[in-house]
Formats: C-alpha cells, structure tokens, sequence
C-alpha cells in the first residue's frame, strides 16, 4: 500500500478489513528503510523477528474478525534511548553499543498492547544529548527534506523516520525539545506532554526532572492516539502522576472558537529568523480567523531559560551518568590494572565529545563551593520562570510561539560551538523547565522548502486543549 | 535587580579546576580534550552568569515539576506526595531479575559475581 501520509487509522484499517495485512505492512516498511535508510541514517537496529511476530498476532486476530486495538497493526519505531527487551539499545553511545535490556520501557509496552508494530531502534543524539542529532557516535541523521541539512535533535531519527514514511509513527524523547525542535525541521508533528504524563520507567535517563517521552507522528490526530495510549499512572515510576488520562482523540474536533491565545513577545525578538517570524504571524492571524481571541502575553524571564537549562540538565546528567563504570552492563575498556583505573579508561573511551563536555559542566555547577551559585541558583531562576507561566496562563487557554528560532541548519554549521548549539533550544527549553506541554506543528516552508515549526504550549496536563488548537490549525492551514 | 554576590561569582575555571572536575567525574580527558574543555567551560560559564542579574534572595528552588501538582498541601513531608506511594509489599513490587539475566550484559563476570580489577594495592 502507499506508505505516503499513511497514518494509524488509515493503517489500522486496512489491516482490520484485510485489505492488507500487518505483516505485507512490516515488510513494506522494510523494504522502505532498505531503499531510503543508507542515506537518511533514522535506523540504528532493526527488531524485524519481534515486529513480524507481532504483525502475524494482529493478522490472526483480523482474520478471526476480532476488532484490533487502537494501534493494530502499525508500523512504528522506538528511539533508542527507551529499553527493549532482547533488541539492543544504545542510547546512541558507544558505552551501550553491546547493551541489551532485560526489560522494556512502561511506554513500549504500553504501545504494543495497543498493537503496534515495533520495526526498530531510531538514531539519536548521545544519551539524547543535542540539538542536530551529530552526536550520534554511530551516525549523523540527515533530514530527508535536505540531506545536507540536520534532521534536528536529539530525537532526529525519530523525526526523519516519519518525515520519510519509514514509520507511521514513533516515540522521541524530550528533554529540552527533543521531540518538538526535530519535528519543526523534518515537517511533522511532534508532542512533549506534561511532566509525569508518561511513564519515565525504562527510559534511560539524562536529566530526570526534565525527560519526557512524547510521539512524533503525521497527523495531530496520531499524536492524540499514542499519547491516549502511553499516557497514565505507572507503580514503577513514582513521578509518573495519578491524574486521569481523558479522551485526548474526542476532543479534537471540540470547536477552537472562542479560546483565548497567548502571544509572548519574548518568542519574537533577536535572532528570529525572517521567514519563521512571518511563518508564525500568518498561523497567529489564522486562528483570529478561527475565531480565537488573541491576547498579549508576558513571559518576562523567557531570555534566563537556556542558562537555567544548561545548568539543571547538565547538573542531573552528570549524576546519571555515574552509572556507566564498566563493571555491570557498559563498555569496558581492556588491560586497567585497578578499579580506578578502570572506570576513567572506560568512560574515557565510550563517552563523546558533548556527553563529556556535559559531565564535566554538570559536575562543576554541583561541585563543592559552586552549588550555591550555580546549581541553586538555577533552581531558583527556574521557579520564576514556571511563575511566568503560571500567570500567563489566568489569561490564555494557551500560548503561541515559533518551535525554533530557524529552520535546519547545515550539518557541520553549529558543531563547533556548544554555545550557539544550546541557543537552538531557546523557544522550547521554558515549557521543559516548567514541566508544561508543548507541541510542534508544521507552520509552512522557507523559500529553500524547508519545514517550519508552530509552538503551541499549555497548562499543566492541558493537552486536549493544546491537541485540540493544534488539530484546527492543521485542518484550516 | 542587583545581586550583591555577583562580584564573587566571576571567576574562571582554570586547568586546575578542569583536573580536579575531571577527576569527581572518573574521566581521564587526553590533553588535547582538557585544552578543549577549558575553552568551552569558560564561555559556557561566562554565558550563564546571566542569571546573577536575577534577584533571587526570596525565591525558593524547584526541584521537581511533580513538587507542583498531586500534593496535599494540607500534609507534610513525605505525606504531601501520597498520591507516588504505595502499600509496602513484603517481597517487593516484582520479583528481582534472576541472577542469569542480571550478568548477561556483564563485562566480565564469573557466573555469579560481577569481576572486576583490583580494588586495594598491596
């Protein structure tokens, strides 16, 4: 069948009324990734025994004329920073290029009780450390819409899967836009639901107070779908949040007229690209068409989020990645005489560049004398920006802004300067430090036909609100 | 908004400090890395330094985002966040991974232990 713009219902479906089966559905994925994949780079293992096993249990549930589950049959891809049980999982590091889980994540689990199809592994930046996805120590993503171009990061498989109808559908990981910033440059939607929304067991950690999980998929709609599916209470992650996961797919075609949408200032001012500013003005005067009521918003302490962010995720990180010594399940580096001696040799050699960068800022902001002005102040600069959220949101229903300040950039333009990298992440840190939803929807193109992104965040677990102005967007533009 | 400890707060990481963050870390860094991480910590430093044009002496850190919704405010402590608890099961949650799966991604180990190099020289 056509793999263009196939989305999970259109999947679904077929599957269900035997037009095709799931496992024909599979393999034409493979045989997709096979043609498109040597030059994309989205794929860092194939799980092709346990997604056939899957598709031929969806098949003979189809043929006994079972009704499927809500993700039946579809094909979708995991990035490689959640466990899979049996199927390697890297984090995109050479420190976990043998690892193979004993477990899988509560999210993956939760998406192939509803059906889904796992067909592998998506390439990420390292331990979902970067913006471009060239932190990848196996492989840089390459966007399908520009191959010279980044895919964004760190879920850049994830995205360019999507983009190139490798998959229907896939779970990214962000942390400080890892799902939205990578959905913006390949052109589809990206979802980053509240903090505790999801289930964080089996992910592997970066920053613990900031990692959510999140879909990136074609359609609003199958964003809707899979966060119905993953979202909720889960006993093995105690942050994961007791709050009722409501019908994210009903509420799509709720009537957008009438809402009230914040539009920050902050998200307009230096460094917008020209062509992404009139991208997001033009999507701003469409929902006034729409009959929502634009209101000024201010989000004051907007220009202090990329510092707190370095600080707070590199801080945790750096704690997190303690773990990987080399004695339990990480690379070990061969001839060290002592323990000691051991674990700097092994971290040495299986840690890149920008992990080690982080390691060593995050250590230091933590460090004995550096805490108080650093790591705490930090902290606390991030309470005063969840405040700007919170008083902004008395007013709006939700806020408007561009997903990133300019659309893919150049393999190799920013990969020498960690500075200019971070400040790629300047529109889409904020809601990650303050733990609210946020979500990425194509906006238009730039002259060069590159994908740009529209931001629309929400309230604490206020995303039906945010799917639903998403969804209208989607189907007015 | 003054902060009256900016002053205090404008230093540079030096190659010792570098060494010594090295060394909290387990990371060795090759010369040519500790050059590079020098550079890179100091702007990135410089660059964060924004943040002492914030007053901050009456705001309180935030820790957690789950610190803000499912409390009790009502309660204290631990009893704040009851909704993230559960009764105490005398085996545990589930059953621990039995010994074989827990070695399988051992670097080395001899079928019952995690092996590893010497701990104390003699």
């Amino acid at each position: 069948m056509d793999l263009n713009n196939l989305t999970i219902e259109a999947a679904r479906s077929a599957v269900q009324d035997r037009t095709t089966t799931a496992v024909a559905l599979a393999e034409e994925h493979y045989a997709r990734i096979q043609k498109e994949d040597g030059q994309i780079g989205a794929f860092l293992t194939l799980s092709k025994e346990r997604a056939l096993e899957q598709a031929d249990r969806m098949d003979f549930m189809a043929a006994e004329g079972k009704p499927l589950p809500p993700l039946g049959g579809v094909p979708v891809g995991i990035k490689d920073v959640m466990s899979t049980r049996g199927v390697r999982t890297t984090a995109g590091s050479k420190i976990l290029d043998k690892y193979v889980p004993p477990c899988d994540c509560t999210a993956v689990t939760r998406m192939e009780a509803a059906g889904a199809v796992v067909l592998g592994k998506m390439n990420c930046d390292e331990f979902a450390m970067g913006s471009s996805n060239e932190n990848s120590a196996f492989r840089p993503v390459r966007n399908p819409r520009d191959l010279n171009r980044v895919p964004g990061g760190s879920s850049g498989g994830s995205a360019a899967a999507v983009a190139a109808d490798m998959a229907v559908v896939t779970l990214g990981s962000d942390t400080g836009g890892s799902v939205r910033q990578p959905a913006s440059f390949c052109g589809v939607v990206g979802l980053m639901p509240t903090y505790g929304r999801v289930s964080r067991y089996g992910l592997i950690a970066f920053a613990s107070s900031l990692d959510h999980i999140g879909p990136l998929a074609k359609t609003v709609k199958d964003a809707a779908i899979v966060l119905r599916t993953i979202a909720g209470r889960d006993p093995m992650d105690s942050t994961s949040a007791d709050v009722p996961v409501p019908d994210y797919v009903a509420e799509l075609d709720k009537p957008v007229r009438g809402l009230k949408l914040g539009v920050a200032k902050e998200y307009f001012g230096e460094g917008l690209d020209d062509e992404v500013r009139h991208a997001v003005e033009g999507a701003i005067d469409k929902f006034n068409s729409l009959g929502c009521e634009i209101v000024p918003v201010s989000l004051p302490h907007t220009p202090y989020a990329v510092p707190t962010y370095y600080l707070i995720a590199t801080a945790e990180a750096s704690s997190n990645l303690a773990r990987y010594d080399g004695v339990r399940y990480s690379h070990r580096a061969r001839g060290a005489k002592t323990l000691s001696d051991m674990y700097r040799r092994s971290r040495d050699q299986g840690f890149g560049a920008e992990v080690k960068r982080r390691i060593m800022l995050g250590t230091y902001a933590l460090s004995a004398g550096y805490y108080d002005a650093y790591y705490l102040k930090a902290q606390k600069v991030r309470t005063l920006l969840t405040r700007d959220f919170d008083e902004a949101f008395r007013k709006v229903d939700a806020i408007v802004t561009p997903t990133s300040p300019t659309a893919a950039f150049r393999l190799g333009e920013k990969s020498n300067d960690p500075l200019a990298m971070y400040l790629a992440d300047i529109y889409t840190v904020t809601a990650s430090l303050a733990g609210i939803p946020g979500i990425s929807v194509p906006c238009g193109e730039t002259r060069e036909k590159l994908p740009i992104g529209l931001q629309i965040l929400g309230k604490h677990f206020g995303e039906a609100t945010i799917l639903r102005v998403a969804h209208a967007y989607e189907q007015a533009a | 908004m003054r902060d009256s400890t900016r002053s205090r707060i404008t230093l540079k990481v030096t190659e010792q400090d570098v060494a010594y963050v090295a060394d909290l870390a387990n990371l060795e860094l090759t010369a040519e890395e500790r050059t590079g991480m020098l550079g890179d910590l100091n702007s990135i430093l410089d660059y964060v330094d924004r943040l002492n044009e914030l007053d901050t002496s009456d705001v309180p850190p935030m820790a957690q985002v789950s610190d803000r919704y499912g409390v009790d405010e009502s309660k204290q402590c631990s009893e704040r966040f009851a909704y993230a608890s559960r009764d105490d099961i005398p085996e545990g949650l589930r059953k621990s991974l039995p010994h074989e799966v827990a070695l399988e991604n051992a670097p080395d180990s001899d079928g019952t232990f995690f092996l590893v190099p010497k701990v104390i020289e003699r």
